[in-house]
C-alpha cells in the first residue's frame, strides 16, 4: 500500500509525459508530412 | 492576314508571362518577416529524389529564402523576396526541373477542416491515455483488491475519467446538442447521455464507497467512437486534398486594355461591360465577351460539350470558360463576371445541390429508429425496477444506466466508418477518389446511369479517322509540320506515324485562326483550315461536303489532302458499358454536342436512349425527371456544362481530366484514361453496402442478447466493458474483409490497373490497420 503512494503518481506522471509529448509533436507539425519524412531519411547528405 | 499589329496585341508569350507573374503575386501572402510565401502543387513529386531536386533547384534562386516540399500533400512552400527588376517565373523553373507545377491559393484550404482533424486527434489521444490508465486500475479492482485500495483506485479513476470524458467527448456533445436543437435524434444523443449518466452515477458511487463504477466503460466507449470519427474525417480530408491537387488556378485576373492604351492587371470580378481585355493562347476566357480583334481557334469541349474546335474571328460571342487555343485575342466584355456563363452554371449548381442535401446517411437513418428504442428501453427498465423494488431509485437508475451503456451504439458508430474507410482505400489504389462516405452509400443504390459524351465516354481529344487524297510524302510532310504546333488538331495529325526521314522544313510560321505555313524544297506548304489551304492548291476546292471537323494540307500547286477528325472513345468504354448494363443499370447519353457525333458514339456503345444539343439546364431537367420517376441516377460527366447535372444527380463521377467545377461538384473522381473505374467503383460500393448491413446485423444481434441481461440487472461493469469491446472487434474484423475480397476481383482490378498507369498519388500506407492497432 505504501509503495502505491509513490508508484501510482509516477505511472500517471509518465503517462502524462507521453500524452504531452504527443500533443506537442502534433502541434509542431511533425505529422504534417508522414510520406515525406519516410523518404527524407533516405537522403544521405 | 498574317499577324496582328504589335501595338494592339502583344505577343502571346509576353502576355502569358505577365499574367503568370500577376497571378503569382496574387496567390502569395506576406509572412511576418516581410517576405512572400507562395505554395505550389506538384502532383508528380513522389520520392526523395524529387524532394531533393525541387528543394535544391529552388533554394539557389536569388531572393528565395526557404523551400519546403511536403510529399503527403504534394505541395511546395516557397518563402521569397521579390526583386523588382527580375521577376522569377517559378512555374518555368519547376518545368525546367522536370515537374509540372501549378499555383496553389492558400485561401482554398479549408483550415477549419484541418483544425477539426487535429482537435479529433488530440481528443483521441486524451481518451486513449485515460482508457489505458483506468483499465490498469480497474484490473486490480476486479481481481479483488482490498477495500481501501479499491476505493483509492476508483477515486483516481474518477479523477482521470471526468476531465478526460468532458474534454474528449466534446465532438459528441456539440453534435448531440445541435441535433436536439433541431428537434432530431442522432447517434450522438444516446452516446452523450450514456457517457454523462455513467460518469455522474460513478462519481456518486465512488463517493459513497460502492465498488460498481463505470469509469472505464465511459472512457473506452469514447475512445472507440473517436477512432470511428477520426477515420471518417481522415477519409474526407484525403479526398479533399487529392481533388485540390488536381485543380489548376482558375483565372482570377485578366489583362485589361485601358482607354489610354495602357495595360493593367485586374481581378475578374472588377471587369465591367465594355472593358477590353487580352486573352493569350492557352488561357481560358474569364467572362462572357465578344471578339474585337485577332484570330484563333476555340476549344469549347468543357463548356458546351462540342467535340470540334471553333474558329474565332471578330464579332464572335464567347462564353466564359472557353479555352483559347492558337492566337491572342482582344475581347470586349459583354457581361460582367457575376452574370457570365460560369456564374450562371454555379448558381444552377447551388440550386441543384440544395435538393441533394436532403440525403440522410445510413448511420443517421439507423439512429432515427435505434435512438428512440434505446431511450424507451432505458426509461422502461427504470420504471419497471421502481415498481418491482417498491421505489428503490438507486437500483433502478443503476439498471437503466447499464441498459444505456450496453445498447450504446459503439459498434454502430464504428460499423459504417470502418467499412467505408476500407472501401475508400481500396478505390484510392485504383485511382478513384471518393469525396465522402455518403457517396459510396448512394452509389450502391443507383439503377440508372446517365453519361455525358465529350470528355467522358470519349477522351475529348480528336484523332484522325479518315484521310482523303494525298501521297505518302504529303502525309509525312503534314505530320512533320503538325508536330510543331500544340493545337489539338495538329497533335492528332502529328500522331499519324509516317516515315519523315529527309524532310527539311524552313520558315515555319503559325497563323492564328488559320493554321501553319512553312517552306519545303522552295515550295510553300500549308496545314490548317480548308479555305485557307485551298488558296495555294491548283484548283480551289469546294467547301467540304461533310459536317465533320477536318484539317487540310497542301503543297503549293499540289493536291488538297483532308484529314477528318473525330473524337476517340475511351479505351474500355464498350466493355464497361456492357458491364454496367449487366449490373442492372439503365443507360442514357445526354450531350451538348450535335446529333451526328452523338449518334456515332451511341451506336458504338449500343445505347439507344440518347439526347443531343442539350444546354446545362436541359440536362438537369432530364435528371430531375428521372429522379421524380423514382430512379436513382448516377451521372458521369466532366464539363462546365455538366456541373449542374453532376450536382443534381443522386451520385456523380467525373474524370480527373475534366473541368475544375465538374470535379468539385461530383462525388467521385477517377484518374486514368479508362471508364472501367466506374464499374470498379460501383462494385466496391455495392460490396461495402453489404458489409455495412452485416455490421448492423452483428451489432444489433449482440444487443438483442445483451439487453435482456441488462434489463434484468445482471450486467456488471466488467461484463459491460468486455461485451462492448467484443462487439466492436467483431464489426472491425468484418469490415476488414473488404480488403481481403479485393483479390477475388482480379479481372476487374487487373484491367483497372492496366489502364491506370499513373495514379495521382503514390499508393497510400494502410492507415486503417495502423489506427486500429493504436
Amino acid at each position: 500500500m505504501n509503495l502505491l503512494v509513490f508508484l501510482i503518481p509516477i505511472a500517471l506522471f509518465l503517462g502524462c509525459l507521453g500524452l504531452a509529448a504527443f500533443i506537442w509533436s502534433l502541434r509542431n507539425g511533425q505529422y504534417d508530412d508522414l510520406d515525406g519524412a519516410a523518404e527524407r531519411i533516405l537522403d544521405d547528405d | 492576314m498574317t499577324c496582328c499589329s504589335a501595338s494592339s496585341v502583344p505577343s502571346s508569350a509576353a502576355l502569358k508571362h505577365r499574367l503568370d507573374h500577376e497571378r503569382l503575386l496574387a496567390a502569395s501572402h506576406t509572412t511576418p518577416d516581410g517576405s512572400l510565401q507562395t505554395d505550389f502543387i506538384v502532383p508528380s513529386m513522389h520520392c526523395v529524389g524529387c524532394i531533393r531536386t525541387i528543394e535544391r533547384g529552388l533554394a539557389d534562386l536569388p531572393g528565395v529564402k526557404n523551400v519546403r516540399a511536403n510529399l503527403s500533400t504534394k505541395r511546395v512552400a516557397v518563402q521569397w523576396q521579390p526583386c523588382e527588376d527580375q521577376p522569377i517565373d517559378f512555374l518555368e523553373i519547376f518545368a525546367g526541373l522536370g515537374f509540372e507545377a501549378s499555383l496553389f491559393d492558400l485561401e482554398d484550404v479549408s483550415t477549419s477542416a484541418r483544425h477539426s482533424g487535429r482537435q479529433l486527434l488530440i481528443s483521441l489521444a486524451v481518451a486513449g491515455f485515460a482508457a489505458a490508465n483506468i483499465m490498469l486500475l480497474s484490473v486490480s479492482v476486479w481481481s479483488g483488491a482490498d477495500a481501501e485500495t479499491a476505493q483509492l483506485f476508483q477515486l483516481i479513476s474518477g479523477l482521470i475519467a471526468v476531465p478526460a470524458c468532458l474534454f474528449a467527448g466534446r465532438p459528441f456533445f456539440t453534435s448531440a446538442i445541435a441535433a436536439l436543437r433541431n428537434k432530431r435524434l442522432n447517434m450522438d444523443v444516446p452516446i452523450s447521455l450514456a457517457v454523462l449518466l455513467a460518469l455522474g452515477m460513478s462519481v456518486h458511487e465512488s463517493l459513497v464507497g460502492q465498488h460498481e463504477t463505470y469509469f472505464d466503460a465511459a472512457v473506452t466507449l469514447l475512445f472507440f467512437l473517436l477512432i470511428g470519427r477520426y477515420l471518417d474525417h481522415m477519409m474526407r480530408e484525403r479526398a479533399h486534398s487529392a481533388v485540390l491537387q488536381l485543380s489548376r488556378l482558375v483565372p482570377t485576373g485578366a489583362i485589361r486594355l485601358d482607354a489610354d492604351g495602357a495595360q493593367s492587371y485586374v481581378l475578374v470580378a472588377e471587369l465591367s461591360e465594355g472593358d477590353e481585355i487580352l486573352v493569350a493562347a492557352g488561357e481560358r476566357v474569364p467572362v462572357d465577351s465578344c471578339v474585337i480583334d485577332g484570330f484563333s481557334d476555340l476549344d469549347r469541349a468543357l463548356v458546351t460539350g462540342e467535340s470540334t474546335s471553333v474558329a474565332a474571328a471578330p464579332g464572335l460571342e464567347i462564353e466564359s470558360g472557353v479555352l483559347n487555343l492558337s492566337g491572342p485575342l482582344t475581347l470586349r466584355v459583354s457581361r460582367s463576371a457575376d452574370k457570365s456563363f460560369v456564374a450562371e452554371v454555379v448558381s444552377m449548381m447551388e440550386a441543384a445541390e440544395h435538393s441533394k442535401s436532403r440525403y440522410v446517411r445510413i448511420a443517421d437513418r439507423a439512429a432515427r429508429i435505434y435512438a428512440p428504442v434505446v431511450h424507451i428501453l432505458a426509461a422502461a427498465s427504470f420504471a419497471g425496477w421502481m415498481i418491482a423494488t417498491g421505489g428503490d431509485w438507486h437500483t433502478s437508475i443503476y439498471v437503466s444506466i447499464a441498459v444505456l451503456i450496453i445498447t450504446c451504439p459503439c459498434a454502430l458508430g464504428l460499423a459504417v466508418p470502418i467499412a467505408q474507410v476500407v472501401a475508400t482505400n481500396r478505390l484510392y489504389r485504383s485511382g478513384i477518389m471518393v469525396k465522402d462516405g455518403a457517396a459510396l452509400e448512394k452509389l450502391a443504390e443507383v439503377d440508372t446511369g446517365v453519361f455525358d459524351k465529350t470528355g467522358t465516354l470519349t477522351l475529348g481529344t480528336p484523332h484522325v479517322s479518315v484521310i482523303e487524297g494525298g501521297s505518302q510524302t504529303d502525309r509525312a510532310l503534314a505530320g512533320m509540320l503538325a508536330s510543331l504546333s500544340s493545337h489539338p488538331a495538329s497533335k492528332a495529325v502529328a500522331g499519324i506515324a509516317e516515315n519523315r526521314a529527309g524532310l527539311l522544313l524552313s520558315d515555319v510560321t503559325e497563323h492564328a485562326g488559320f493554321g501553319l505555313a512553312a517552306v519545303w524544297k522552295n515550295k510553300p506548304i500549308r496545314l490548317g483550315r480548308r479555305d485557307w489551304v485551298a488558296q495555294i492548291t491548283t484548283h480551289h476546292a469546294a467547301a467540304s461536303s461533310h459536317d465533320q471537323s477536318e484539317v487540310c494540307f497542301a503543297v503549293a500547286g499540289g493536291e488538297l489532302v483532308s484529314f477528318r477528325l473525330s473524337d476517340t472513345l475511351r479505351a474500355d468504354a464498350v466493355p464497361t458499358i456492357a458491364a454496367l448494363r449487366a449490373a442492372g443499370l439503365d443507360l442514357e447519353i445526354l450531350s451538348g454536342d450535335g446529333d451526328a457525333p452523338v449518334q456515332v458514339v451511341a451506336a458504338q456503345l449500343g445505347i439507344s436512349n440518347v439526347r443531343s444539343r442539350l444546354k446545362p439546364a436541359d440536362k438537369v431537367r432530364r435528371i430531375e425527371e428521372l429522379q421524380r420517376q423514382g430512379h436513382k441516377v448516377l451521372y458521369a460527366g466532366d464539363g462546365l456544362n455538366d456541373a449542374p447535372a453532376l450536382s443534381a444527380a443522386h451520385v456523380s463521377i467525373a474524370p480527373a481530366s475534366g473541368s475544375d467545377i465538374g470535379r468539385a461538384s461530383s462525388d467521385l473522381v477517377f484518374t486514368g484514361k479508362g471508364l472501367a473505374s466506374i464499374m470498379t467503383a460501383l462494385s466496391v460500393a455495392r460490396r461495402t453496402s453489404t458489409i455495412v448491413r452485416q455490421n448492423f446485423a452483428l451489432a444489433i444481434g449482440y444487443n438483442c442478447i445483451a439487453i435482456p441481461f441488462a434489463v434484468l440487472g445482471h450486467v456488471t461493469p466488467l461484463i459491460a466493458a468486455i461485451a462492448m469491446s467484443a462487439s466492436s472487434i467483431a464489426v472491425v474484423s468484418n469490415s476488414l474483409r473488404l480488403n481481403l475480397v479485393k483479390h477475388a476481383e482480379t479481372p476487374q482490378s487487373a484491367k483497372t490497373a492496366a489502364i491506370t498507369p499513373r495514379p495521382i498519388t503514390r499508393q497510400p500506407s494502410a492507415p486503417t490497420n495502423r489506427e486500429i492497432a493504436k
